[in-house]
């Protein structure tokens, strides 16, 4: 028998089918796709290589640029809300599903995170069920309130249909953030809060004082999920508005134009190198969302902590 | 009353916080509540009740099953069926197996580039695989495989890596090592060894499987991208489908939504409890 130590095989046998078909199937096609939006279809179903024209064509060109920078600006916009409605809401949540005065605690979260685990093709067909006018379901509603004139077919205005989805799409997602904050307050020590009782601090006072300020790791993870989350996004206004995320492109964000562009659909040809570029728009978004939490966020916190 | 025996004397302040409490914790139970429910009790009316009447439950007069009929004859969603729990149960197991091999080999040996190749294997954690959509569909049909069933479960295997191997590597490295040393003096092999660490961090493996299964069942992209031929629709793509081609017909809409929904809803309500644990889990770490 050799003296040296064998090459350890087992090593790469446990790593290998993980790191091949990762590499295969992520890794690859993401590069892949990035080298292919500098290409554009040339002669005899070639492609030629044209280096940036089409990240300068689909930012200037006035047959793609309006239609990124209004698939941009709406997809800031569906992040706003889920910033400022879901993830607030779901820190209520946590907040009252950590209370100790709070009883069926575990009926409660199994009821609060039902929506989140059912798919978005069957959320988005439900909520245009509910808000079809020809329902009646929004206005009766509103009509509890008295507020019946104030109904709209809250789907098909240009006005209202991209904030309209943005509220089902945090009505189906509340769950993540509110599960993420339950988990961290439940995490946080009884004695500090105990303290801060003794001294005499109401709830109000020891949640913002006390439980909040421990839990902003936990804010940062929400905030950037969401994020990637948000301008990942396509069933919802898929299933809803269909590929023309209409009314008058008014729903329109970054995954329908992607998928518009690279499919196609009845009246516009499959274009894959166009659509790899606005993928690669999507690519440097997320990329800068993620590495500003990555630098900005956890520096800073890191800093508190020293 | 245990709150009231712990803590003694609050009064009416603490009584109005209560009450507060529950009272918007069931409000907002109501509004996750309301939509499924209304469309459940609507499937099984007629449509003049689903219009005339939709908040009552359906009655003797009211009841009427001919949405289901037209869902059973309009669609092959046995078929549909068929396909997604084919898809889910092969990429999950093949996720759980790769995964839990690659992460045992990551907490277990030091090698060169262990800490580079488990951050190489976290990107995916953050970039969607989505975004490699053009090139993954070119693959696909350079390799023949677009409206088959192995082009989801390659792409699927391939998206739920990242986080499995994330969380399963945290995982096997608080394995005691004593055990794995104590096996190896035996004379186990290495392979016996991650057979024998395996039942150990089975909460672990249940947690990640969680995570697999619920994004790959509810896919749209994928099943519409690459394999929209009716021998391969998955229930989502196929419900997608057909309610968009029924959708003046609330009965069949109706009727179809509940028959996608209610094995999700009754698999959840069972297994909610390791569900949720498993995801507070996860955050913890």
């Amino acid at each position: 028998m050799n003296k040296r130590k064998p090459f350890p095989w087992h090593v790469v046998v446990f790593l290998a089918p993980a790191t091949i078909v990762y590499t295969a199937f992520m890794i690859f096609p993401l590069l892949d796709s990035l080298r292919f939006s500098t290409f554009a279809p040339g002669p005899d179903r070639t492609f030629t290589f044209v280096g940036l024209a089409n990240y300068q064509r689909l930012t200037s060109d006035p047959n793609w640029a309006p239609f990124l920078w209004n698939a941009i600006k709406n997809n800031f916009l569906f992040f706003a809300v889920h910033m400022l409605v879901q993830n607030p809401l779901g820190l209520l949540l946590a907040a009252l599903l950590s209370s100790q005065i709070t009883r069926f605690k575990a009926l409660f979260r199994t009821v609060l995170f039902l929506p989140t685990v059912l798919s978005v093709v069957l959320i988005g067909f439900i909520w245009r069920l509910i808000l079809s006018p020809i329902w009646g379901i929004s206005g009766d509603f509103l009509g509890l309130f008295g507020l019946e004139h104030l109904n709209r077919p809250w789907l098909g205005l240009e006005s209202t249909a991209l904030v309209t989805l943005s509220l089902v799409s945090v009505w189906q997602w509340v769950g993540i953030p509110m599960l993420l904050f339950l988990a961290a307050l439940v995490g946080i020590p009884d004695e500090l809060i105990e303290a801060a009782r003794v001294d005499g601090a109401n709830a109000w006072r020891v949640f913002w004082g006390i439980r909040f300020p421990l839990i902003l790791p936990t804010v940062g993870i929400v905030g950037v999920l969401t994020f990637v989350g948000n301008f990942n996004a396509f069933d919802l206004i898929y299933t809803t508005q269909r590929a023309t995320a209409g009314p008058n492109y008014a729903t329109d964000i970054l995954g329908t134009f992607f998928f518009r562009t690279f499919f196609g659909m009845q009246l516009q040809a499959a274009n894959p190198t166009m659509g790899a570029t606005i993928a690669g728009i999507m690519f440097l978004i997320i990329l800068a969302g993620v590495l500003l939490y990555l630098f900005a966020y956890q520096m800073r916190l890191q800093r508190i902590e020293l | 009353m245990t709150a009231r025996a712990r803590l003694p004397g609050k009064g009416w302040g603490h009584w109005a916080q209560v009450v507060a409490t529950h009272a918007v914790l069931l409000a907002y139970a109501a509004v996750a509540l309301f939509p499924v429910v209304l469309v459940v009790i609507n499937s099984f009316k007629s449509r003049r009740a689903i219009f005339g009447s939709p908040y009552d439950l359906p009655n003797a007069e009211t009841f009427s099953l001919v949405g289901y009929q037209t869902v059973f004859s309009g669609a092959r969603f046995d078929l549909y069926f068929l396909n997604s729990l084919i898809v889910t149960g092969v990429s999950l197991a093949a996720v759980l197996l790769f995964a839990s091999m690659a992460a045992h080999a990551l907490a277990e040996y030091r090698f060169r580039g262990n800490a580079l190749l488990g951050l190489y294997l976290a990107v995916g954690i953050m970039i969607p695989i989505r975004l490699g959509t053009v090139s993954i569909l070119r693959m696909m049909v350079a390799l023949g495989l677009t409206d088959t069933l192995w082009s989801l479960i390659l792409v699927y295997t391939a998206q739920g890596l990242p986080l499995a191997v994330f969380i399963l590597t945290a995982f096997m490295r608080q394995v005691p090592g004593d055990l794995k040393d104590a096996a190896r003096i035996d004379g186990a092999s290495e392979y016996r060894i991650y057979r024998l660490i395996l039942p150990l961090v089975r909460p672990a493996l249940g947690t990640v499987a969680v995570f697999t299964m619920i994004p790959i069942w509810n896919d749209l992209w994928f099943p519409l991208v690459l394999a929209s031929g009716e021998r391969t629709k998955t229930v989502i793509l196929g419900a997608q489908i057909f309610l968009g081609q029924y959708v003046n017909d609330w009965n069949a809409v109706l009727a179809s939504l509940t028959l996608a929904m209610v094995p999700i809803i009754v698999l959840y309500v069972i297994f909610s409890r390791q569900l949720i644990r498993g995801l507070t889990q996860g955050a913890v770490k």
